[in-house]
Protein backbone atom coordinates (compact mmCIF):
# COMPACT_ATOMS: atom_id res chain seq x y z
CA UNK A 1 0.00 0.00 0.00
CA UNK A 2 1.12 3.10 -0.73
CA UNK A 3 1.38 6.14 2.20
CA UNK A 4 -1.30 8.90 1.46
CA UNK A 5 0.99 11.49 1.74
CA UNK A 6 4.54 11.54 0.84
CA UNK A 7 7.30 14.13 1.53
CA UNK A 8 10.89 13.45 -0.56
CA UNK A 9 14.42 15.50 0.04
CA UNK A 10 11.42 18.70 -0.05
CA UNK A 11 13.48 22.19 -0.08
CA UNK A 12 11.91 25.73 0.46
CA UNK A 13 13.62 28.55 0.71
CA UNK A 14 12.48 32.80 1.33
CA UNK A 15 15.04 34.14 -1.01
CA UNK A 16 18.44 32.37 -0.31
CA UNK A 17 17.65 31.66 3.06
CA UNK A 18 16.81 27.85 2.98
CA UNK A 19 13.86 27.36 5.56
CA UNK A 20 13.28 23.10 4.77
CA UNK A 21 16.58 21.72 3.90
CA UNK A 22 15.42 18.18 2.36
CA UNK A 23 13.12 16.67 4.59
CA UNK A 24 11.31 13.15 3.42
CA UNK A 25 8.55 11.74 5.97
CA UNK A 26 5.01 9.89 5.26
CA UNK A 27 1.81 9.58 6.48
CA UNK A 28 -0.35 6.73 5.94
CA UNK A 29 -4.36 6.79 5.91
CA UNK A 30 -5.69 6.58 9.17
CA UNK A 31 -2.51 7.75 11.02
CA UNK A 32 -1.61 10.61 13.33
CA UNK A 33 1.64 12.33 12.57
CA UNK A 34 3.56 14.91 13.98
CA UNK A 35 6.24 17.45 13.44
CA UNK A 36 7.70 18.76 16.74
CA UNK A 37 10.51 21.45 17.50
CA UNK A 38 10.74 24.95 18.39
CA UNK A 39 10.28 28.01 16.71
CA UNK A 40 11.95 28.37 13.14
CA UNK A 41 12.64 24.60 12.83
CA UNK A 42 10.78 24.61 9.32
CA UNK A 43 7.45 23.21 10.45
CA UNK A 44 5.07 26.03 9.34
CA UNK A 45 6.99 25.97 6.13
CA UNK A 46 6.51 22.83 5.60
CA UNK A 47 2.64 22.53 5.91
CA UNK A 48 2.46 26.10 3.81
CA UNK A 49 4.11 24.23 1.15
CA UNK A 50 1.87 21.35 1.14
CA UNK A 51 -0.94 23.01 0.58
CA UNK A 52 0.84 25.36 -2.02
CA UNK A 53 0.60 28.68 -0.48
CA UNK A 54 4.71 28.47 -0.82
CA UNK A 55 6.93 26.60 -3.74
CA UNK A 56 9.52 24.03 -3.02
CA UNK A 57 12.77 24.63 -4.87
CA UNK A 58 13.37 21.03 -4.56
CA UNK A 59 12.33 17.51 -3.93
CA UNK A 60 8.37 15.52 -4.42
CA UNK A 61 5.44 15.97 -2.46
CA UNK A 62 2.99 13.43 -3.04
CA UNK A 63 -0.51 12.84 -2.58
CA UNK A 64 -2.48 9.85 -2.90
CA UNK A 65 -0.10 9.46 -5.46
CA UNK A 66 -0.26 12.50 -7.28
CA UNK A 67 2.74 15.36 -7.54
CA UNK A 68 1.29 18.08 -5.83
CA UNK A 69 4.35 19.98 -7.55
CA UNK A 70 2.26 22.14 -10.68
CA UNK A 71 -1.44 22.02 -8.77
CA UNK A 72 -1.73 25.62 -8.02
CA UNK A 73 -2.96 26.37 -3.48
CA UNK A 74 -6.92 26.95 -5.00
CA UNK A 75 -7.19 23.54 -6.34
CA UNK A 76 -5.15 21.53 -3.23
CA UNK A 77 -8.15 21.42 -0.80
CA UNK A 78 -10.18 19.50 -3.74
CA UNK A 79 -7.73 16.30 -3.61
CA UNK A 80 -8.85 15.94 0.13
CA UNK A 81 -5.65 17.70 1.28
CA UNK A 82 -7.28 20.64 4.62
CA UNK A 83 -5.02 22.96 5.95
CA UNK A 84 -5.76 24.44 9.14
CA UNK A 85 -3.37 27.33 9.67
CA UNK A 86 -1.03 28.49 12.36
CA UNK A 87 -2.78 31.69 14.43
CA UNK A 88 -5.85 30.43 13.16
CA UNK A 89 -7.20 32.60 10.25
CA UNK A 90 -10.97 32.65 10.87
CA UNK A 91 -12.27 35.07 8.81
CA UNK A 92 -13.10 37.53 11.14
CA UNK A 93 -16.18 39.63 10.14
CA UNK A 94 -18.26 36.87 8.14
CA UNK A 95 -20.40 34.37 11.22
CA UNK A 96 -19.20 31.57 12.51
CA UNK A 97 -21.71 29.73 10.19
CA UNK A 98 -20.40 31.47 7.28
CA UNK A 99 -17.11 30.58 8.11
CA UNK A 100 -18.00 26.97 7.96
CA UNK A 101 -19.56 27.30 4.55
CA UNK A 102 -16.67 28.89 3.44
CA UNK A 103 -14.67 25.21 4.57
CA UNK A 104 -17.54 23.51 2.01
CA UNK A 105 -16.22 26.24 -0.58
CA UNK A 106 -16.24 24.12 -3.55
CA UNK A 107 -18.82 20.90 -2.43
CA UNK A 108 -22.34 21.03 -4.06
CA UNK A 109 -23.95 18.89 -1.98
CA UNK A 110 -26.40 21.07 -0.30
CA UNK A 111 -27.75 18.55 2.72
CA UNK A 112 -24.51 17.22 2.64
CA UNK A 113 -22.81 20.40 3.70
CA UNK A 114 -25.77 21.22 6.68
CA UNK A 115 -25.40 17.46 8.12
CA UNK A 116 -21.27 18.30 8.34
CA UNK A 117 -22.47 22.19 9.69
CA UNK A 118 -24.27 20.01 12.40
CA UNK A 119 -21.41 17.45 12.58
CA UNK A 120 -18.98 20.57 13.51
CA UNK A 121 -21.58 21.84 16.24
CA UNK A 122 -21.68 18.31 17.41
CA UNK A 123 -18.02 18.31 17.77
CA UNK A 124 -18.15 21.76 19.11
CA UNK A 125 -21.55 22.90 20.88
CA UNK A 126 -20.28 26.25 21.70
CA UNK A 127 -19.82 27.32 18.03
CA UNK A 128 -23.90 26.10 17.55
CA UNK A 129 -24.76 28.08 20.51
CA UNK A 130 -22.96 31.25 18.42
CA UNK A 131 -23.30 30.49 15.05
CA UNK A 132 -24.85 33.95 14.13
CA UNK A 133 -22.20 35.58 15.39
CA UNK A 134 -18.91 37.55 14.25
CA UNK A 135 -16.22 35.04 14.48
CA UNK A 136 -13.75 37.75 15.29
CA UNK A 137 -15.30 38.28 18.29
CA UNK A 138 -14.35 35.07 20.02
CA UNK A 139 -11.92 33.54 21.66
CA UNK A 140 -8.71 32.51 21.02
CA UNK A 141 -9.69 28.63 21.58
CA UNK A 142 -13.11 29.15 20.40
CA UNK A 143 -11.50 30.49 17.17
CA UNK A 144 -9.54 27.11 17.27
CA UNK A 145 -12.18 25.17 17.14
CA UNK A 146 -13.28 26.84 14.11
CA UNK A 147 -10.71 27.23 12.06
CA UNK A 148 -10.88 23.19 12.63
CA UNK A 149 -14.47 22.93 11.96
CA UNK A 150 -13.84 25.16 9.10
CA UNK A 151 -11.20 22.81 7.52
CA UNK A 152 -13.53 19.27 8.06
CA UNK A 153 -16.27 21.13 6.25
CA UNK A 154 -14.37 20.00 2.73
CA UNK A 155 -13.71 16.34 4.00
CA UNK A 156 -10.46 15.48 3.73
CA UNK A 157 -8.66 12.74 3.58
CA UNK A 158 -5.74 14.62 5.45
CA UNK A 159 -6.42 17.29 7.99
CA UNK A 160 -3.32 19.36 8.76
CA UNK A 161 -3.13 21.50 11.99
CA UNK A 162 -0.63 24.27 12.42
CA UNK A 163 -0.48 24.54 16.37
CA UNK A 164 -4.12 24.07 17.63
CA UNK A 165 -2.78 25.28 21.12
CA UNK A 166 -1.14 27.93 20.49
CA UNK A 167 -1.66 30.92 22.69
CA UNK A 168 -4.26 29.14 24.69
CA UNK A 169 -5.13 28.35 28.52
CA UNK A 170 -4.01 24.78 30.01
CA UNK A 171 -8.09 23.93 30.28
CA UNK A 172 -8.38 24.99 26.87
CA UNK A 173 -5.49 23.43 25.20
CA UNK A 174 -6.85 19.90 26.80
CA UNK A 175 -10.17 20.45 25.02
CA UNK A 176 -8.40 20.90 21.97
CA UNK A 177 -5.90 17.98 22.24
CA UNK A 178 -8.99 15.82 23.57
CA UNK A 179 -11.36 16.96 20.48
CA UNK A 180 -8.24 15.62 18.19
CA UNK A 181 -8.09 12.29 19.80
CA UNK A 182 -11.22 12.32 18.89
CA UNK A 183 -11.01 12.92 15.23
CA UNK A 184 -8.11 10.63 15.30
CA UNK A 185 -10.32 7.91 16.84
CA UNK A 186 -12.95 8.46 14.44
CA UNK A 187 -10.41 7.63 11.60
CA UNK A 188 -9.26 11.05 10.59
CA UNK A 189 -5.83 11.23 9.04
CA UNK A 190 -3.81 14.30 10.53
CA UNK A 191 -0.98 15.54 10.18
CA UNK A 192 -0.10 17.55 13.59
CA UNK A 193 2.48 20.68 13.73
CA UNK A 194 3.04 21.40 17.63
CA UNK A 195 5.39 22.71 20.12
CA UNK A 196 3.54 21.27 22.50
CA UNK A 197 6.10 18.08 22.68
CA UNK A 198 4.76 16.09 25.11
CA UNK A 199 0.43 16.35 23.75
CA UNK A 200 1.42 16.11 20.19
CA UNK A 201 3.47 12.75 20.69
CA UNK A 202 1.26 11.24 23.02
CA UNK A 203 -1.41 11.49 20.45
CA UNK A 204 0.32 10.59 17.51
CA UNK A 205 1.28 7.31 15.56
CA UNK A 206 4.48 8.50 14.41
CA UNK A 207 6.36 11.94 15.35
CA UNK A 208 9.45 13.90 13.50
CA UNK A 209 11.80 15.95 15.51
CA UNK A 210 12.50 19.11 13.19
CA UNK A 211 15.41 21.14 13.84
CA UNK A 212 16.73 24.30 11.61
CA UNK A 213 15.25 22.88 8.14
CA UNK A 214 16.36 19.51 9.05
CA UNK A 215 14.52 16.20 10.90
CA UNK A 216 16.99 14.85 13.11
CA UNK A 217 14.93 12.02 14.97
CA UNK A 218 12.19 9.94 14.06
CA UNK A 219 10.50 7.19 15.68
CA UNK A 220 6.96 6.33 16.96
CA UNK A 221 5.04 8.51 19.22
CA UNK A 222 5.79 6.60 22.38
CA UNK A 223 9.41 5.93 21.34
CA UNK A 224 10.03 9.71 21.33
CA UNK A 225 8.11 10.60 23.93
CA UNK A 226 10.48 8.55 26.04
CA UNK A 227 13.69 9.57 24.08
CA UNK A 228 16.21 10.95 26.44
CA UNK A 229 17.27 13.52 23.93
CA UNK A 230 13.61 14.61 23.10
CA UNK A 231 12.74 14.95 26.84
CA UNK A 232 15.84 17.62 27.50
CA UNK A 233 15.33 19.49 24.68
CA UNK A 234 11.69 19.74 23.97
CA UNK A 235 9.74 18.72 27.24
CA UNK A 236 11.67 20.58 29.57
CA UNK A 237 13.53 18.11 31.38
CA UNK A 238 17.51 18.45 32.91
CA UNK B 1 -41.32 77.85 -2.55
CA UNK B 2 -39.48 75.91 -0.48
CA UNK B 3 -36.63 74.52 -2.79
CA UNK B 4 -34.51 72.20 -0.37
CA UNK B 5 -36.46 69.05 -1.50
CA UNK B 6 -35.01 69.68 -4.91
CA UNK B 7 -31.78 70.63 -3.32
CA UNK B 8 -31.96 67.55 -1.96
CA UNK B 9 -33.01 65.14 -5.07
CA UNK B 10 -30.59 67.16 -7.35
CA UNK B 11 -27.43 66.04 -4.03
CA UNK B 12 -28.84 62.39 -3.86
CA UNK B 13 -28.65 61.70 -7.89
CA UNK B 14 -25.21 63.80 -8.22
CA UNK B 15 -24.52 61.70 -5.44
CA UNK B 16 -25.46 58.47 -6.61
CA UNK B 17 -23.49 58.91 -9.82
CA UNK B 18 -20.54 59.39 -7.47
CA UNK B 19 -21.39 56.35 -5.76
CA UNK B 20 -21.54 54.01 -9.08
CA UNK B 21 -18.15 55.16 -10.00
CA UNK B 22 -16.87 54.40 -5.99
CA UNK B 23 -17.71 50.70 -6.35
CA UNK B 24 -15.12 50.57 -8.47
CA UNK B 25 -12.78 51.89 -6.29
CA UNK B 26 -13.92 50.13 -3.03
CA UNK B 27 -13.89 46.96 -4.54
CA UNK B 28 -10.64 46.56 -6.00
CA UNK B 29 -8.79 48.40 -2.76
CA UNK B 30 -11.11 45.59 -0.29
CA UNK B 31 -9.26 42.65 -2.71
CA UNK B 32 -6.35 43.80 -3.62
CA UNK B 33 -5.28 47.15 -1.23
CA UNK B 34 -4.75 49.24 -4.43
CA UNK B 35 -5.92 52.45 -5.39
CA UNK B 36 -6.67 52.48 -9.12
CA UNK B 37 -6.23 55.64 -9.92
CA UNK B 38 -7.20 54.56 -13.42
CA UNK B 39 -10.42 54.05 -12.25
CA UNK B 40 -11.69 57.54 -13.69
CA UNK B 41 -10.66 56.62 -17.06
CA UNK B 42 -12.59 53.17 -16.74
CA UNK B 43 -15.47 55.69 -16.40
CA UNK B 44 -14.62 57.57 -19.43
CA UNK B 45 -13.97 55.18 -21.56
CA UNK B 46 -17.45 53.18 -20.56
CA UNK B 47 -19.09 56.62 -21.97
CA UNK B 48 -17.12 57.07 -24.86
CA UNK B 49 -17.64 53.22 -25.33
CA UNK B 50 -21.61 54.30 -25.54
CA UNK B 51 -21.02 57.32 -27.71
CA UNK B 52 -19.48 54.75 -30.11
CA UNK B 53 -22.33 52.63 -30.26
CA UNK B 54 -24.75 55.76 -30.96
CA UNK B 55 -22.85 57.39 -33.12
CA UNK B 56 -20.68 54.71 -35.05
CA UNK B 57 -23.05 51.47 -35.13
CA UNK B 58 -26.61 52.59 -34.55
CA UNK B 59 -28.30 53.94 -37.93
CA UNK B 60 -28.96 57.71 -37.68
CA UNK B 61 -32.30 57.99 -35.78
CA UNK B 62 -32.61 55.09 -33.70
CA UNK B 63 -34.82 55.78 -30.82
CA UNK B 64 -33.48 56.27 -27.44
CA UNK B 65 -35.62 53.10 -26.07
CA UNK B 66 -33.94 50.60 -28.11
CA UNK B 67 -30.23 52.51 -28.55
CA UNK B 68 -30.20 52.77 -24.85
CA UNK B 69 -29.55 49.50 -23.43
CA UNK B 70 -27.61 48.82 -26.73
CA UNK B 71 -25.48 51.60 -25.50
CA UNK B 72 -25.14 50.12 -22.04
CA UNK B 73 -23.92 47.01 -23.26
CA UNK B 74 -21.15 49.20 -25.33
CA UNK B 75 -19.83 51.20 -22.54
CA UNK B 76 -19.43 48.05 -20.65
CA UNK B 77 -17.81 46.08 -23.43
CA UNK B 78 -15.19 49.09 -23.23
CA UNK B 79 -14.75 49.83 -19.50
CA UNK B 80 -14.56 45.86 -18.41
CA UNK B 81 -11.99 45.51 -21.54
CA UNK B 82 -9.78 48.24 -19.93
CA UNK B 83 -9.97 47.40 -16.49
CA UNK B 84 -9.29 43.58 -16.69
CA UNK B 85 -6.71 44.83 -19.71
CA UNK B 86 -5.20 46.89 -16.71
CA UNK B 87 -4.79 44.22 -14.35
CA UNK B 88 -3.70 41.32 -16.18
CA UNK B 89 -0.79 43.84 -17.84
CA UNK B 90 -0.11 47.18 -15.75
CA UNK B 91 -0.81 45.73 -12.28
CA UNK B 92 -0.79 41.98 -11.74
CA UNK B 93 2.60 42.09 -12.84
CA UNK B 94 3.64 44.32 -10.21
CA UNK B 95 1.76 42.36 -7.82
CA UNK B 96 4.43 41.54 -4.35
CA UNK B 97 6.31 45.37 -5.72
CA UNK B 98 6.65 47.85 -2.97
CA UNK B 99 2.52 49.60 -3.02
CA UNK B 100 3.92 52.46 -4.39
CA UNK B 101 5.05 50.96 -7.97
CA UNK B 102 1.15 50.03 -8.97
CA UNK B 103 -0.04 53.36 -7.13
CA UNK B 104 2.35 55.39 -9.65
CA UNK B 105 1.53 52.89 -12.55
CA UNK B 106 -2.00 53.62 -11.98
CA UNK B 107 -1.55 57.91 -12.10
CA UNK B 108 0.12 56.81 -15.57
CA UNK B 109 -2.47 54.71 -16.79
CA UNK B 110 -4.33 57.41 -15.88
CA UNK B 111 -3.08 59.95 -18.20
CA UNK B 112 -2.34 57.37 -20.68
CA UNK B 113 -6.12 56.68 -21.23
CA UNK B 114 -6.51 60.41 -21.44
CA UNK B 115 -4.64 60.86 -24.18
CA UNK B 116 -5.05 58.27 -26.21
CA UNK B 117 -8.80 59.20 -26.30
CA UNK B 118 -7.73 62.42 -26.75
CA UNK B 119 -5.58 61.57 -29.90
CA UNK B 120 -7.64 59.14 -31.44
CA UNK B 121 -11.65 59.18 -30.87
CA UNK B 122 -13.02 60.95 -33.85
CA UNK B 123 -13.27 64.64 -32.89
CA UNK B 124 -12.33 63.82 -28.60
CA UNK B 125 -10.10 67.31 -28.51
CA UNK B 126 -13.27 69.28 -27.27
CA UNK B 127 -16.23 67.83 -25.47
CA UNK B 128 -18.72 65.67 -28.02
CA UNK B 129 -22.38 66.18 -27.96
CA UNK B 130 -24.30 63.06 -25.82
CA UNK B 131 -27.57 61.75 -27.27
CA UNK B 132 -30.76 63.01 -24.94
CA UNK B 133 -33.70 61.14 -24.14
CA UNK B 134 -36.38 62.74 -25.51
CA UNK B 135 -39.35 64.12 -23.13
CA UNK B 136 -40.02 66.93 -20.61
CA UNK B 137 -38.74 67.09 -17.11
CA UNK B 138 -41.26 65.00 -14.54
CA UNK B 139 -42.61 67.20 -11.56
CA UNK B 140 -43.17 65.70 -8.64
CA UNK B 141 -44.72 68.31 -5.99
CA UNK B 142 -42.16 71.17 -5.94
CA UNK B 143 -39.52 68.61 -7.46
CA UNK B 144 -38.57 68.67 -11.17
CA UNK B 145 -36.74 65.83 -11.78
CA UNK B 146 -35.13 66.02 -15.60
CA UNK B 147 -35.60 63.85 -18.69
CA UNK B 148 -31.72 62.35 -17.97
CA UNK B 149 -31.75 61.81 -14.38
CA UNK B 150 -34.57 59.28 -14.45
CA UNK B 151 -31.77 56.94 -16.03
CA UNK B 152 -29.82 57.06 -12.67
CA UNK B 153 -32.66 57.23 -10.89
CA UNK B 154 -33.50 53.88 -11.84
CA UNK B 155 -30.10 52.30 -12.74
CA UNK B 156 -28.28 53.10 -9.14
CA UNK B 157 -30.58 51.53 -6.67
CA UNK B 158 -31.22 48.07 -9.45
CA UNK B 159 -27.57 47.57 -9.57
CA UNK B 160 -26.88 48.36 -5.75
CA UNK B 161 -29.47 45.86 -4.97
CA UNK B 162 -27.77 43.34 -7.70
CA UNK B 163 -24.40 43.49 -6.11
CA UNK B 164 -25.93 43.02 -2.75
CA UNK B 165 -27.64 40.09 -3.62
CA UNK B 166 -24.07 38.82 -5.86
CA UNK B 167 -21.54 39.29 -2.92
CA UNK B 168 -23.46 38.08 -0.23
CA UNK B 169 -25.43 35.28 -2.09
CA UNK B 170 -23.04 33.49 -4.46
CA UNK B 171 -20.18 31.45 -4.19
CA UNK B 172 -18.33 33.75 -6.49
CA UNK B 173 -19.35 36.71 -3.85
CA UNK B 174 -18.60 34.88 -0.74
CA UNK B 175 -15.08 34.12 -2.26
CA UNK B 176 -14.71 37.77 -2.67
CA UNK B 177 -15.61 38.25 0.98
CA UNK B 178 -12.96 35.77 2.04
CA UNK B 179 -10.66 36.79 -0.31
CA UNK B 180 -10.40 40.55 0.89
CA UNK B 181 -10.67 39.41 4.78
CA UNK B 182 -7.91 37.23 4.35
CA UNK B 183 -5.98 35.98 0.67
CA UNK B 184 -3.95 33.08 2.05
CA UNK B 185 -6.93 32.01 3.43
CA UNK B 186 -9.00 31.73 1.08
CA UNK B 187 -7.24 30.31 -1.18
CA UNK B 188 -7.32 26.97 1.43
CA UNK B 189 -10.57 27.12 1.42
CA UNK B 190 -10.31 26.63 -2.50
CA UNK B 191 -11.18 30.38 -3.75
CA UNK B 192 -8.93 31.30 -6.70
CA UNK B 193 -8.22 34.35 -5.56
CA UNK B 194 -6.22 35.39 -8.82
CA UNK B 195 -9.93 35.02 -10.61
CA UNK B 196 -11.87 37.15 -7.89
CA UNK B 197 -9.07 39.91 -8.41
CA UNK B 198 -10.33 40.15 -12.05
CA UNK B 199 -13.80 39.29 -11.36
CA UNK B 200 -13.30 42.71 -8.91
CA UNK B 201 -11.73 44.52 -11.47
CA UNK B 202 -14.75 43.61 -14.06
CA UNK B 203 -17.95 44.32 -11.68
CA UNK B 204 -15.83 48.02 -10.86
CA UNK B 205 -15.52 48.98 -14.65
CA UNK B 206 -19.42 47.80 -15.10
CA UNK B 207 -20.55 50.15 -12.69
CA UNK B 208 -18.41 52.86 -13.65
CA UNK B 209 -19.61 52.12 -17.04
CA UNK B 210 -23.64 52.88 -16.15
CA UNK B 211 -22.14 55.66 -14.35
CA UNK B 212 -20.33 56.82 -17.21
CA UNK B 213 -23.63 56.75 -19.41
CA UNK B 214 -25.51 58.49 -16.64
CA UNK B 215 -23.14 61.33 -16.95
CA UNK B 216 -23.46 61.81 -20.48
CA UNK B 217 -27.06 61.47 -19.98
CA UNK B 218 -27.09 63.73 -17.29
CA UNK B 219 -25.05 66.75 -18.59
CA UNK B 220 -25.72 66.21 -22.30
CA UNK B 221 -21.38 66.23 -23.64
CA UNK B 222 -19.07 64.14 -22.76
CA UNK B 223 -14.95 64.60 -22.83
CA UNK B 224 -11.70 62.46 -22.13
CA UNK B 225 -11.10 64.38 -18.68
CA UNK B 226 -14.13 63.98 -17.45
CA UNK B 227 -12.71 61.22 -15.19
CA UNK B 228 -10.31 63.28 -13.84
CA UNK B 229 -12.26 65.56 -11.15
CA UNK B 230 -15.03 62.39 -11.25
CA UNK B 231 -12.61 59.80 -10.19
CA UNK B 232 -11.04 61.61 -6.98
CA UNK B 233 -15.17 62.65 -5.69
CA UNK B 234 -15.75 58.97 -6.34
CA UNK B 235 -12.77 58.35 -4.48
CA UNK B 236 -13.51 60.94 -1.91
CA UNK B 237 -17.03 59.15 -1.72
CA UNK B 238 -15.38 56.01 -1.15
CA UNK B 239 -12.99 57.01 1.52
CA UNK B 240 -16.03 58.97 3.24
CA UNK B 241 -18.57 55.58 3.47
CA UNK B 242 -15.73 53.32 4.60
CA UNK B 243 -13.14 52.03 1.89
CA UNK B 244 -13.36 48.24 1.07
CA UNK B 245 -17.36 48.71 1.94
CA UNK B 246 -19.49 48.32 -0.83
CA UNK B 247 -22.77 49.90 0.70
CA UNK B 248 -20.39 52.47 2.42
CA UNK B 249 -19.41 53.45 -1.03
CA UNK B 250 -22.80 54.30 -2.22
CA UNK B 251 -23.94 56.28 1.41
CA UNK B 252 -20.59 58.09 0.44
CA UNK B 253 -21.18 59.20 -2.62
CA UNK B 254 -24.99 60.37 -1.69
CA UNK B 255 -23.83 62.18 1.60
CA UNK B 256 -21.05 63.77 -0.63
CA UNK B 257 -23.53 64.66 -3.21
CA UNK B 258 -25.90 65.74 -1.01
CA UNK B 259 -23.40 68.03 0.70
CA UNK B 260 -21.58 69.68 -2.38
CA UNK B 261 -25.57 70.26 -3.70
CA UNK B 262 -26.49 71.94 -0.52
CA UNK B 263 -23.19 73.37 0.65
CA UNK B 264 -23.40 75.59 -3.11
CA UNK B 265 -27.01 76.61 -3.05
CA UNK B 266 -27.25 78.04 0.68
CA UNK B 267 -23.73 78.39 1.70
CA UNK B 268 -23.88 82.31 -0.53
CA UNK B 269 -26.95 82.90 2.04
CA UNK B 270 -25.05 82.94 4.81
CA UNK B 271 -23.93 86.73 5.57
CA UNK B 272 -19.95 87.28 4.99
CA UNK B 273 -19.97 84.36 3.08
CA UNK B 274 -21.66 85.10 0.00
CA UNK B 275 -18.53 84.73 -2.37
CA UNK B 276 -18.03 81.33 -1.28
CA UNK B 277 -21.28 80.03 -2.84
CA UNK B 278 -20.80 79.32 -6.88
CA UNK B 279 -20.84 76.34 -8.19
CA UNK B 280 -16.77 76.37 -9.11
CA UNK B 281 -16.68 76.11 -4.64
CA UNK B 282 -18.52 72.56 -5.23
CA UNK B 283 -14.90 70.70 -5.74
CA UNK B 284 -14.14 73.20 -2.25
CA UNK B 285 -16.69 71.56 0.03
CA UNK B 286 -16.59 68.30 -1.07
CA UNK B 287 -13.13 67.36 -0.80
CA UNK B 288 -12.98 69.82 2.87
CA UNK B 289 -15.75 67.23 3.84
CA UNK B 290 -13.03 64.34 2.71
CA UNK B 291 -10.65 66.39 5.28
CA UNK B 292 -13.01 66.88 8.02
CA UNK B 293 -13.97 62.95 8.20
CA UNK B 294 -10.52 61.74 7.76
CA UNK B 295 -9.84 64.15 10.72
CA UNK B 296 -12.94 62.95 13.17
CA UNK B 297 -13.45 59.27 11.78
CA UNK B 298 -10.56 57.92 9.09
CA UNK B 299 -12.20 54.72 9.21
CA UNK B 300 -15.48 56.17 6.87
CA UNK B 301 -18.90 56.23 7.70
CA UNK B 302 -19.07 52.48 7.40
CA UNK B 303 -15.67 51.45 7.86
CA UNK B 304 -14.55 48.62 10.39
CA UNK B 305 -11.72 50.02 12.84
CA UNK B 306 -8.56 48.52 11.92
CA UNK B 307 -8.12 46.50 15.15
CA UNK B 308 -11.34 44.63 13.91
CA UNK B 309 -8.80 43.51 10.68
CA UNK B 310 -6.83 41.56 13.36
Amino acid sequence: MTALLEVEDLRVAYGKIEAVKGISFKVDAGEVVTLIGTNGAGKTTTLRTLSGLLKPVGGQIKFGGKSLKKVPAHQIVSLGLAHSPEGRHIFPRMTIEDNLRLGAFLRSDRPGIEKDIQRAYDLFPILGERRKQAAGTLSGGEQQMLAMGRALMSQPKLLMLDEPSMGLSPIMMQKIMATIAELKSQGTTILLVEQNAQAALSLADHGHVMEVGNIVLSGSGQDLLHDESVRKAYLGED
Amino acid sequence: MNELPQQLVNGLLLGSMYGLVAIGYTMVYGIVQLINFAHGEIFMTGAFGALTVYMYILPDGTSMLIALPLMLIGAVIVSTTVAVGAERFAYRPLRGAPRLAPLITAIGLSLALQQAVWAWYPDAKSARPFPQIDGGPFHIGDVTIQTGDIFLLIAAPVSMALLGYFVMRTRTGRGMQATAQDPDTAKLMGVNTDRIIVVAFALGAVFAAVGGVAYGLKYGQIEFKMGFILGLKAFTAAVLGGIGNIYGAMIGGVVLGVAETLATAYIADIPGLDKFGSQSWADVWAFILLILVLLFRPQGLLGERVADRA
